[in-house]
């Protein structure tokens, strides 16, 4: 059984490779121009040479760290707020509908508004981040929060524990199943809204990396910036796929 | 039971109420901030001049090419993967190796390719719903009562009738669901697109507005953005609703 597994993956990398191969051959036989498209020889020589001479090595941390920090700031913002807007009936009732009418809003629309506050800085890359980033963590947390087994809400009011007792040591356990997969949501956001405010402010970043190499033509470069956006995407959802696992494996126990 | 119903609506007026009077009393003059009444002044004379009405066709078209596209692919892949087991594992690498690239990181290669205009628009939004498309609808495949697909056997069904009177009416409701989620991201996506670099539709307009130093209009762009978002979602529960009933709802909020 563990045999056939490694031998499908095995076979599953042979087709991605020949995919690959196959954009070699199109890239080679210039079916598509090469300013469009290069080949993945010369993509890879791109990133290569990126990174040997520092220059997108710099680019992709200035991402990372925008990603990060307006991620962190809208993870401990959306579950505090979740936290105390779930754990209340009335802030439920009150507030809830409110977030949930402003769910679908485009959360990019928001960016002319940060600009206008804040001008084409830093701050204002990490503020429309972290607002986009906050609502997956938020209303996951709301949901987690009210969606707590009744019954364990009657134990806590027997034992007489405090609000925050019962915030620390119920809720925020049954709930962090929830709370892990808005943060895992929110994860691709903060990526997006990075990218996005690179592109318009200009602030060092993937982002801005890729459109200097589109205007200058450099499409080599180009998809050297994109191959690592895709890498960033797919590592940083891994690394929180494994937190996940590792910090709700009591739960995989339980059941 | 009449207050529940306004319950939701107090927060909200109450807001705008209070944002209103402090604006008012402080006299506010700002590039950033405008007070409501301002901001519906400026959306009824952006809706009067029609050059909200066309932003918002320009938009709309873009989002429902893209979806359109992107959604029929994903549908296609999703059930040929949903299908066949031995498809979907030989495509794994290949899948999982394209799918995390941020939609929005293909802009810059569909602006060489393609330039500014609906077309690059489009393509970007349709790559963005491929993928929420396909897992939804390959995983709503796989989840097909095993018995179905025994009866089709059963009565000998060719691969192409076995698809289309036994798979597709059978993950419908889950695929609906998926389509409905798609919707919300082609907004979202082409509104990002427009903001970022493509000059059309409501992103370019809240954008030249932000530029013009015109608060309220760009503050009504907002408003107006978030209603069509929010239109668009309560019509497709709605239909939603209305096609399949109750057991949509069922696959939703996994």
């Amino acid at each position: 059984m563990k045999r056939a597994a490694i031998l499908w993956r095995v076979a599953s990398v042979l087709v991605a490779g020949s995919f690959i191969a196959a954009w070699q051959l199109v890239a080679d036989l210039r079916l598509v121009s090469p300013v469009f498209l290069p080949g993945p020889d010369r993509a890879w020589a791109a990133l290569v040479r990126g990174f040997s001479s520092g220059d997108l090595a710099g680019k992709l941390i200035g991402t990372l760290e925008h990603m990060a920090y307006g991620w962190f700031a809208a993870s401990i913002a959306g579950i505090g707020l979740g936290a105390l807007i779930g754990s209340s009936k009335m802030m439920r009732a009150y507030v809830a509908p409110s977030l949930e009418f402003l769910r679908p809003l485009p959360v990019s629309a928001i960016i002319p508004v940060a600009i206008a506050m804040l001008g084409l800085t830093q701050g204002m890359a990490l503020f429309v981040i972290a607002f986009g980033a906050i609502w997956p963590i938020m209303l996951a947390t709301i949901h987690g929060f009210a969606a707590v087994e009744p019954r364990l809400y009657e134990v806590a009011r027997s034992l007489q524990m405090s609000r925050a007792a019962i915030i620390a040591k119920i809720a925020l356990p049954s709930a962090l199943p929830d709370i892990l997969a808005g943060m895992r949501l929110s994860l691709t956001v903060a990526l997006i809204l990075s990218v996005v405010c690179e592109i318009l402010a200009g602030l060092d970043g993937l982002g801005h990396w890729v459109l200097l190499s589109a205007r200058a033509f450099r499409s080599a470069d180009l998809f050297a910036g994109v191959i690592l956006l895709g890498a960033t995407g797919y590592l940083t959802s891994i690394a929180v796929s494994l937190v996940e696992q590792r910090l709700l494996a009591w739960q995989a126990a339980a059941r | 039971m009449s207050l529940d119903r306004t319950k939701p609506l107090l927060l909200p007026l109450a807001l705008t109420l209070t944002f209103e009077l402090w604006a008012r009393l402080t006299q506010l003059q700002s590039d950033s901030l405008a007070p409501p009444s301002a901001i519906f002044a400026a959306l009824a004379a952006a809706l009067a001049d029609l050059s909200i009405p066309i932003a918002t066709r320009d938009t709309l078209f873009a989002t429902f090419a893209g979806l359109a596209i992107g959604s029929a692919i994903g549908l296609a892949l999703g059930i040929a993967f949903g299908v066949s087991r031995p498809l979907d594992r030989l495509m794994e690498v290949t899948i999982e190796a394209i799918r995390p690239i941020p939609s929005i990181a293909l802009l810059p290669i569909a602006l060489i390719a393609l330039g500014f205009g609906y077309r690059m628009e489009i393509v970007i939004v349709a790559f963005a719903c491929v993928w929420p498309m396909l897992i939804m609808t390959r995983s709503a495949v796989r989840s097909i009562e095993p018995r179905l697909m025994e009866v089709s056997r059963a009565l000998r069904l060719s691969a192409p009738q076995r698809i289309a009177k036994v798979v597709i009416p059978a993950a419908l409701p889950r695929i609906f669901v998926a389509f409905r989620l798609s919707a919300g991201i082609a907004l979202i996506v082409a509104v990002t697109v427009e903001i970022a670099i493509n000059p059309i539709g409501l992103g370019a307009g809240i954008m030249l507005a932000q530029q013009a130093l015109r608060a309220d209009l760009m503050l009504a762009y907002l408003v107006w953005i978030g209603a069509i978002g929010y239109a668009l979602n309560i019509l497709l529960i709605a239909a939603q609703r209305r096609l399949f009933g109750r057991a949509a709802l069922a696959g939703d909020n996994p």
